[in-house]
């Protein structure tokens, strides 16, 4: 053979293989030129070398062996670059997706608003140092109102409407079991098990004989809190609950205090909020006032102290001070999430808690 | 309570600040105004007060307006209603206290030839006065006798009343009523007398409910022409109890309940005896005014109180003036409420209380009306120091792991009522014989306590349903109640309730399977996720189906089950029974599990510990088996685990992927497609091996009738 048949054929070849190399936009494309060109028993260099290389004479051989080694590296090289470079861009066009449709969303369950805001209020109290307390839900009299300084045959018991169990008239008044009207009775449990310093914060479930509307249900939830330390004071607790609110509605949040009574507290106060929904503008949700009222508070009364000293005798009033607060979570949370009927936090509605999520 | 300003400035002709502003800084001092309403021009505003029930001296005209003076400094000029001379009695009338427990003070004063007539028909300074303060308050004018007493009511917060004195046998006597004594009262209902009411009596009869209402009989009619006008002091608690009895709540009985002013009884008797005199008559005799010294000890002249300057500052705390309460402040604040201070040094006194105030009796109460009258806002925002530690609630990392996990499965919180039915208690209690009713039910659907959270949870998924949200996965977490009504036990428990599906989410790509409905499986296995949240040795699922009185009655008994830990029943669950389904009107299966927590929270909790990955292949064989229908899973899972333990240590896993039921297979039989993975953690496992290794779990089942589909 000549040496220009063999440029022919060679450049023939060559041009063959780039020519299958230029259209290889598949991995199973890339395969088939591999096996088309490099297969061990089929391929087209394996029969080049069998039918060409061993059957050259011998003068020949060095110089087609080189011609079939370089067409070998071109070879190489090709499927190196096709296989590297990945699919094309035409074949990724066919892949497209309508990336506007709406993602796919694990379904999610939601924590009740109310503990939501039970847990919000412990979070924020157990920064200041507030462990939590808790206590049964049916009380004793004793517990609920008599150690928190409503004596037996006092007006104060009229302001709250109680829920009783029932066949307690033969029992000594202290012993009625009743529904706690309130989570202060934690408040004496609490100082009966632990000398001071005490930090606690009380979340529960409370009950009151009152009849369902937008505002009210018998059954609703409070957080309480109790301060009792050697150093305690008025304007301690001030700082304290201007704080707590700071966290729950924001630093904008402004506090004001009003005289008010509560028995088992003295002084006993309100504490009002700058309005949340106008800044303290006025609007219709304060009543154009620019304040909202939203928890009651006072420095321990003596006579609750008293009554805690009969079992720890360290609840000497005149050595401590302390102070107690409470909230009601539904209202606070009717504030922050805009819920305008109390009921529907009982009422397990999907479309109400789903909300939440 | 309604207060005029225009009332307060005839009392306090010279307070500095204009209605709005008067309204801002009696609320601020604890006299709360809730609402302002003009009257029009020259007429002032008319404060809604919303007193707190401890300060029952400031809810009429007289005592707002000391707190007034007190607020700017002012001199308020004591009460005073200037009678004409008496003329003499031949006898004094005669009064006897002989409750001398419950009547601290008698007050009666005899006038002879009124004439009843309405209060405007006067021209009386007092009269007019008083009938122009009445239409301003829209308050309704009955009579001069009557009204006279609505104004010092009004005016100073005093009951007093007006008897026909020629009804009068004798005298009064205060008493308690006597067995079998009754008395028809001014609203016309006769009453049975219990002996321990207080009542006002005269030598045959009683006449009044003392401090309560007056009788029928003794009423001021227009015939009237001689009255006896009594004010005077009655006990508290003696008053709430005749009051409470008889289910009466008046103007008078709110006051004395809360405590009246036992040295304002001559004036209340003054201003009424001169309004009644402005329309004619006289006096005759002298007031008659009997008073129980040791009533007087306990009240309007009540032993001082000590209080020092120290205390105030202990409990108060810091100011936002640099000088904070002073001994000033102190002695300013109290003298201006009424109280006498005795300096005993610079910083301490003794303190005199003003016989209006009987909420006053402690240190802590003046401290109390220091703060209140200083301002609270006043007082600086300070943190105390704390020296003391977080105590963790023992089962607040259970509970909120237990919370987070149904939260992470697309369960939603709910919160049920405290009360059910006595009729669902009886069928959910896990101890049905201690449901615990309540005294004063809301109504009879909630006439018990909870003694489980199924009826709560059945409501709440039946009302979703009703209103067509068809897909429902709630829970509760909340409290269970059982005992009786001696001792009640608290426990906590676990509800969770689920109807329908998941729903969809997304959007399906293609051609594919609807969505499943949820089943019992889905909440077994949300139990089984809750249960690993505990480090636990045994973790059963059990039924009685065929056992009467295990499985609880709401429950469908052929698919339901009791979940056991650790040797002790947990919970249970399973579909509602289809008969309770139909009377609640559900037509979707309804699937329920409760648990109960107390006796999960003993359990630790889970703690993550790591294995030793192996670093050779897992090799996953799958079996198609033929399993008899008496055979359970529990039983082929329980061989193959003995396999592992036993024999085959390399068996690392094995699972039911599939089962399917034939209704038309010829024998018993229905196919399970068990799933195993073999895994060696030294060596890479040869084919020879795994072979051997399938006809040891093949010779494991078939023990127990499975077989090899072919």
């Amino acid at each position: 053979m000549m040496n220009t048949d063999l440029d022919q054929s060679f450049a023939q070849l060559e041009a063959e293989a780039r020519q299958a190399a230029s259209s290889l936009h598949s991995p199973e494309a890339v395969e088939n030129f591999r096996l088309e060109w490099l297969g061990r028993k089929q391929g087209r260099l394996k029969q080049l070398s069998e039918q060409w290389l061993k059957a050259a004479p011998a003068e020949q051989k060095r110089d087609l062996g080189q011609r079939f080694n370089a067409l070998k590296t071109l070879v190489e090289s090709l499927l190196d670059e096709a296989s590297s470079s990945g699919p094309s861009d035409a074949s990724l066009a066919a892949e497209a997706l309508d990336i506007t449709l709406p993602g796919t969303r694990r379904l999610q369950g939601a924590e009740h608003p109310i503990t939501r805001t039970m847990n919000e209020l412990i979070a924020i109290f157990a920064g200041l140092g507030y462990s939590v307390g808790v206590g049964p839900e049916v009380e004793t009299d004793y517990y609920n109102f008599e150690c928190m300084n409503f004596p037996p045959g006092h007006p104060a018991r009229d302001t709250q409407d109680t829920l009783v169990i029932a066949n307690q008239d033969r029992r000594s008044l202290r012993d009625r079991l009743l529904l706690r009207t309130h989570t202060s009775p934690v408040q004496m449990r609490t100082m009966e098990q632990h000398p001071p310093p005490i930090r606690i914060v009380i979340p529960g479930k409370v009950h009151r004989n009152d009849a369902a509307d937008a505002t009210h249900s018998p059954v609703f939830h409070q957080v309480e809190g109790l301060c009792v330390d050697t150093n305690i004071t008025f304007s301690d607790l001030k700082g304290t609950l201007d704080h707590a609110m700071k966290a729950l509605f924001g630093s904008s949040v402004k506090t004001r205090f009003f005289p008010s009574f509560f028995p088992f507290t003295e002084p006993s106060a309100d504490v009002q909020i700058s309005c949340i929904f106008c800044a303290g503008k006025g609007c219709r949700k304060c009543k154009h006032s620019g304040w909202i009222e939203l928890l009651g508070c006072g420095m321990v009364d003596p006579a609750v102290f008293a009554f805690a000293a009969e079992k720890q005798p360290a609840y000497d009033p005149r050595k401590i001070s302390g102070f107690a607060f409470g909230m009601g979570v539904e209202r606070i949370a009717m504030m922050k999430y805009g819920v305008s009927d109390i009921g529907q936090f009982y009422s397990g509605d999907m479309r109400f808690l789903e909300q939440f999520s | 309570m309604n207060i005029l300003t225009t009332w307060l400035r005839a009392l306090l002709p010279a307070i500095p600040a204009d209605d709005h502003q008067l309204a801002e800084a009696l609320t601020l001092r604890g006299i709360a105004v809730e609402g302002i309403h003009s009257l029009g021009e020259g007429n002032g505003h008319l404060y809604e007060m919303d007193i707190t029930t401890n300060r029952v001296d400031a809810m009429n005209h007289y005592g707002v307006a000391r707190e007034v003076a007190a607020i700017y400094g002012l001199t308020l000029a004591p009460g005073a209603a200037p009678l004409p001379a008496a003329q003499p009695a031949l006898t004094p009338f005669s009064v006897q206290i002989q409750a001398q427990d419950a009547c601290g003070r008698f007050t009666a004063r005899v006038l002879r030839n009124i004439k009843v007539q309405p209060i405007a028909a006067s021209s009386g300074p007092i009269s007019s006065y008083a009938a122009r303060m009445f239409t301003l308050l829209e308050q309704k004018q009955i009579s001069n006798a009557v009204d006279a007493s609505n104004f010092a009511w009004l005016a100073m917060g005093q009951p007093t009343h007006a008897f026909d004195l020629d009804k009068i046998v004798g005298g009064i006597i205060v008493r308690r009523a006597h067995r079998g004594e009754s008395l028809k009262t001014l609203d016309g209902v006769l009453r049975t007398l219990d002996p321990e009411d207080l009542i006002v009596a005269d030598h045959a009869k009683p006449l009044a409910l003392a401090g309560v209402m007056g009788g029928w009989d003794t009423m001021i009619t227009p015939e009237t022409s001689n009255v006896l006008v009594e004010a005077a002091w009655f006990d508290p608690v003696a008053v709430r109890r005749t009051a409470k009895r008889h289910g009466l709540h008046t103007d008078a009985s709110h006051r004395f309940e809360r405590g009246a002013d036992l040295a304002a009884c001559p004036l209340a008797s003054e201003i009424v005896s001169a309004i009644i005199l402005e329309a004619g008559g006289h006096i005759e005799g002298d007031l008659v005014d009997i008073t129980v010294p040791a009533i007087l000890a306990k009240t309007a002249h009540r032993a001082p109180v000590a209080l020092a300057l120290s205390e105030v500052q202990r409990i108060l705390g810091t100011t936002l003036e640099a000088e904070g309460i002073t001994a000033h402040t102190v002695e300013t604040v109290l003298t201006a409420l009424g109280c006498q201070l005795a300096a005993e040094s610079e910083t301490t006194w003794q303190v005199t209380l003003p016989s209006w105030r009987l909420d006053l009796a402690r240190e802590i109460d003046l401290i109390e009306e220091v703060a209140r009258v200083y301002g609270y806002n006043r007082f600086a925002n300070t943190l105390p120091a704390f020296a003391g530690a977080i105590r963790e609630l023992p089962h607040a990392a259970a509970d909120s792991a237990l919370r987070r996990t149904l939260l992470a499965a697309g369960w939603n919180e709910a919160i049920s009522s405290t009360f059910t039915s006595a009729t669902d208690a009886a069928l959910t209690a896990p101890q049905p014989g201690l449901v615990v009713p309540l005294g004063n039910p809301l109504s009879e659907e909630a006439g018990v306590m909870r003694p489980s959270l199924v009826p709560g949870m059945l409501s709440m998924i039946a009302a979703n349903l009703h209103r067509d949200t068809g897909d429902v996965r709630l829970f509760e977490l909340g409290t269970v109640f059982s005992g009786t009504t001696e001792k009640v036990d608290e426990r906590p428990a676990l509800a969770i309730g689920l109807a329908g599906s998941a729903p969809q989410t997304g959007v399906q790509i293609g051609l594919g399977a609807s969505t499943k409905p949820l089943d019992f499986y889905d909440l077994k296995g949300l139990v089984e996720q809750l249960l690993s949240r505990f480090k636990t040795k045994s973790v059963y699922f059990d039924n009685f189906a065929s056992v009467a009185g295990i499985t609880p009655e709401w429950l469908h008994p052929y698919r339901a089950a009791r979940v056991v830990v650790e040797g002790t029943t947990v919970g249970w669950l399973g579909q509602l029974h289809p008969r309770q389904a139909t009377a609640r009107k559900l037509k979707d299966a309804v699937l329920v599990a409760e648990l109960y927590l107390d006796r999960l929270h003993p359990l630790p909790l889970h703690k993550p510990a790591v294995r030793e990955l192996s670093r050779f292949q897992p090799v996953r064989r799958d079996f198609s088996l033929l399993v008899p229908d008496k055979t359970a899973w529990a039983e082929l899972d329980a061989s193959l685990a003995a396999l592992a333990r036993a024999s085959l240590p390399e068996l690392t896993q094995w699972q039911v992927r599939e089962v399917v039921h034939n209704q038309a297979a010829p024998r018993q039989e229905y196919s399970l497609l068990l799933s195993t993975t073999f895994q060696a953690s030294d060596r890479t496992l040869r084919d020879e091996e795994l072979h051997s290794y399938a006809q040891h779990v093949l010779a494991a089942v078939s023990n127990l009738g499975a077989r090899l589909r072919t």
